[in-house]
């Protein structure tokens, strides 16, 4: 291969992993943050993505609540304001289903009540999935937006290489980055943020110590599946998508999700990067069928190597 | 057989040809096509539920990839008849040598990890395997039809035939299951679930059984893929391979009932007419409507019954009669075994072990004479528990040996050293709370290789040394905290251990619930029993304990008869501190 053509590819899939990596990070983290807090694998998490991804459709172009900020701002903060819808539809969730199979309510039981867990995510994800498919169609639908067919242009930066950075990724990375550091920061320095934490290190201690633990857990899936839906509607931005697409995204999430180490939000985002990067590394040297096939296999690699995760830890008493 | 067992496999084995009997009469009277489809379908789920309940039901080790080896049995089959003109009663048996081989191969780097990481893991090698076929063009595989020779080619006109081979299927996969439930691989399996180290102290090889579910559970699983290929035809990566196959599996066995072998067929007689009819009947109008419905049933059985249809019902209504009396077999008589006085079982030469900084455990020696009672003394943190889990293979040692009658102890696995006659109990009690006290009990048994029968009459024995046996039907789950000690105490002895390390087995007694737990251990110690108790109850320790060894900040502090330890200035020091010993010398 020409060199030229070489260094101009792999600038191009730094720059997209770079980008989609930070969106997938920032998708990771809702992931992360229900899993790190509740200990619960949501099967569901996929369908809070495509509820993202559809309520900032709905605002923005089906609905056009939004329209008036324009075809250039409208789909960003119709993205953003995904969050506080989803956000309760992930309360309620919580409230009238998986707080009786989580929680308190199964701490020290037999497999600490994954099982029931399982099911119920699964269930919901069934519901949403077909139920999506009857209320918004099966027809794929996208996010309008001029950005996504313009890009900046950087170079000739080696001989005839130029690296292109599509304006609708560009902008969605920056919201991604925005709204993971401002998270971070609620869960480092707020109140609410240590109630989290505490109910996610030990839920009986947390309770003795007077914080409401199911109300946080509450809160940690409402912000989880807010979180993940904000990322649907930045990517909404870039692609076409139907009421099946949360399957897609959902086995990337748990990679990202389990080779960061489970429970840690910064490493959520750090595995969701790196998710991103093998996805358009790959995208180089293998056709495209094979690329998610190339996700999975750095993903078994890097779990079978350090099981705890890139930056988990483990720890079990005798 | 484990204990019970054989007058519940032969009633369960009745209920099986009843049930099949009835299903096939059922048979006999459809005759719409698609509800014979229908009909050959449930087993096909079912049987598939029952794989993956070998491994995940029984064993707790969750699959969230189970379609891997159906989707390989189906694969195999088409592709052996599309390529080889290999029958497909062949290609099934092919599947399941291919499926089993897959388990292996899936299950060597997989077992290294536990709980989620494991069932997520699980979940990416299907798709791998999915996208690969993409690639490779299997995108939509059909089996061709050999009309010359159609019996050899499964290819029978009457499609209640079909059905009439899943039952059989079918059959044979609850035998199989039935037959584990309730053999030592059966029991395995549920300690491992309930408590993976306590299994691997009573030397019961975890990993090994493991990998042995995950291959009959593979192997069923290829079967089962094989035969749906059959019935079906025509193939594509995603119906046998994809997120929707694995979580069938799994849904059909939560539904009916986790761990049992009649959940999977409960809970595929229900939900898969429930899905197919609700398919044909309302798909054309409201598409997507049948997956909503599912979602809704799977969610309301959850919530309404969270263990699954069939121990709901059977908890409801079918209460299983209370505490089993102790067998009544002769208690296993181990000659005892004559104590050489002075001559040391457990040497141990400097053995270190640090986390990060901390030396938790630095250049400890000590032995431990053939009938003697060393008492482990030290204060919070000085790395007792630490040194009990470098010496029976729970934490790996940094330097030094450890050494049982001259063989070496360090390096070892947990049940490795359990095997070499070492038997442990926890400062938190690790027991397998849903099993009764005597199956507790003769795990600690079957760790140790023992026979059945042999082992029930070493579990009895253990009970009655300990003075459980008017308990051993109870589960383990409702046993007050001496008890549980005891039984812990009770699994160690089953395996006839020559050296007991007892970890802080007095710990939130009461006095005179420590009276009796003394009294046990000081009938232990006529019987020429070794043992190695970590113990903070100084006053206990003084009438127990023929030594001391004193641990502080993972050093040996003071070794000696306990006269003389506990009034050794060190030990003081370590215990009391600096002022109470100056002013002790005042």
């Amino acid at each position: 291969m020409d060199l030229e053509i070489l260094v101009e590819n792999v600038l191009n899939a730094v720059t997209a992993g770079i980008t989609i990596g930070c969106i997938y990070g920032l998708m990771c983290i809702g992931l992360g943050l229900i899993f790190g807090v509740m200990r619960i694998v949501n099967f569901a998490q996929g369908e809070l993505l495509m509820l993202g991804m559809f309520a900032s459709f709905y605002l923005v172009t089906g609905g056009k609540a939004l329209a008036f900020l324009g075809p250039y701002w409208g789909p960003f903060v119709g993205a953003i304001c995904a969050a506080p819808i989803v956000f309760v539809g992930g309360a309620l969730l919580h409230k009238f289903l998986l707080s009786r199979v989580s929680g308190l309510r199964t701490a020290g039981t037999l497999d600490e009540g994954h099982f029931g867990q399982l099911i119920v995510t699964l269930g919901i994800s069934l519901i949403l999935q077909n139920g999506g498919q009857i209320v918004f169609g099966s027809t794929p639908v996208a996010v309008r937006t001029p950005l996504s067919a313009e890009a900046f242009l950087i170079g000739p930066v080696y001989g005839g290489a130029t690296v292109f950075l599509n304006k609708a990724k560009l902008i969605a990375f920056v919201v991604a980055i925005l709204v993971a550091v401002v998270l971070y920061m609620t869960l480092e320095y707020t109140r609410l943020g240590k109630a989290l934490r505490a109910s996610a290190d030990n839920p009986t201690a947390a309770t003795y110590m007077g914080i409401e633990v199911d109300r946080a857990y509450r809160v940690a899936f409402g912000l989880g599946a807010a979180i993940t839906a904000v990322a649907g509607g930045l990517m909404a931005t870039y692609i076409s998508f139907g009421p099946f697409v949360g399957f897609d995204y959902v086995i990337i999430m748990y990679s990202g999700v389990v080779l960061g180490g489970m429970g840690s939000i910064l490493g959520a985002f750090w595995g969701g990067l790196t998710v991103g990067f093998v996805q358009q590394f790959s995208a180089l040297i293998l056709p495209p069928q094979l690329q998610n096939a190339a996700i999975f296999v750095v993903f078994l690699m890097i779990v079978l190597l350090r099981p705890q995760g890139l930056f988990g830890r483990s720890a079990e008493r005798a | 057989m484990r204990y019970g067992a054989g007058p519940q496999l032969k009633r369960d084995l009745t209920r099986l040809a009843v049930l099949a009997a009835a299903y096939l009469m059922l048979m006999l009277f459809v005759k719409n096509s698609y509800y014979q489809l229908i009909l050959t379908l449930v087993p096909v789920w079912a049987l598939f539920g029952v794989s993956w309940n070998i491994l995940s039901g029984y064993g707790g080790q969750l699959s969230f990839g189970h379609a891997s080896f159906f989707g390989i049995g189906a694969y195999t089959v088409t592709l052996a008849v599309v390529y080889w003109s290999l029958s497909p009663w062949l290609g099934i048996v092919l599947g399941m040598v291919l499926g089993g081989l897959a388990a292996v191969a899936i299950g060597t780097p997989t077992f290294r990890l536990r709980g989620h990481y494991f069932a997520l893991s699980m979940l990416a090698y299907p798709l791998a395997i999915l996208y690969v076929l993409q690639y490779l063009g299997f995108q939509e595989v059909s089996i061709p039809m050999h009309r010359d020779n159609p019996v050899a080619f499964m290819e029978f006109s009457e499609p209640r035939i079909y059905t009439l081979i899943a039952v059989c299927l079918l059959v044979a996969g609850v035998a199989v299951s039935l037959i584990i439930e309730n053999s030592r691989f059966g029991l395995a399996l549920l300690a491992i679930r309930q408590n993976e180290l306590a299994a691997e102290a009573a030397g019961i090889n975890a990993r090994l059984w493991k990998m042995r579910s995950l291959v009959v559970s593979g192997m069923i699983a290829a079967v089962v893929g094989g035969f749906y290929a059959r019935v079906l035809l025509v193939i594509t990566p995603d119906s046998v391979f994809g997120m929707l196959v694995s979580a069938q599996a799994v849904v059909v066995t939560l539904f009916g009932g986790v761990a049992s072998v009649w959940g999977p067929l409960i809970g595929a007689a229900i939900l898969v007419p429930l899905a197919e009819t609700l398919q044909a009947e309302l798909g054309t109008y409201l598409p997507g409507i049948q997956g909503v419905i599912y979602g809704l049933a799977i969610i309301g059985i959850m919530l309404l019954a969270p263990d699954g249809l069939f121990w709901t019902i059977r908890d409801r209504w079918f209460r299983p009669k209370g505490a089993a009396p102790i067998p009544d077999v002769a208690p296993m008589t181990v000659a005892s075994r004559p104590v050489r006085a002075g001559v040391p079982l457990l040497v141990v030469e400097n053995v270190s072990r640090a986390f990060g900084g901390l030396k938790a455990v630095s250049e400890v020696s000590f032995s431990v004479t053939e009938g003697e009672i060393l008492g482990i003394i030290g204060p919070n943190g000085a790395g007792k528990t630490t040194l009990f889990n470098v010496l029976n293979g729970v934490l790996s040692a940094d330097e030094g040996s450890a050494q049982l009658s001259g063989q070496q102890m360090l390096g070892r696995k947990t049940f490795e050293v359990c095997r070499m006659g070492v038997g442990r109990t926890f400062q938190v009690v690790r027991s397998f709370p849903r099993l009764p006290v005597i199956d507790n009990v003769i795990v600690g048994a079957y760790g140790a290789g023992l026979s059945d029968r042999d082992a029930i009459a070493s579990a009895v024995r253990a009970l009655r040394q300990v003075g459980l046996q008017d308990q051993s039907g109870m589960a383990a789950g409702q046993l007050t905290n001496k008890q549980l000690r005891l039984m812990e105490l009770a699994r160690a002895l089953a395996g006839n251990p020559r050296l007991l390390l007892l970890d802080e087995t007095l710990a939130g007694l009461g006095r005179e619930e420590c009276d009796s737990v003394l009294t046990v251990l000081a009938g232990l110690r006529e019987h020429g029993m070794t043992i190695c108790i970590i113990e903070h109850t100084m006053h206990a320790m003084m009438r127990l304990a023929d030594r001391f060894v004193v641990l502080d900040h993972g050093r040996v502090l003071a070794t000696g008869l306990p006269r003389a330890v506990v009034e050794d200035s060190s030990v003081i020091e370590a215990y009391l501190g600096k002022k109470w010993l100056a002013r002790q010398n005042a």
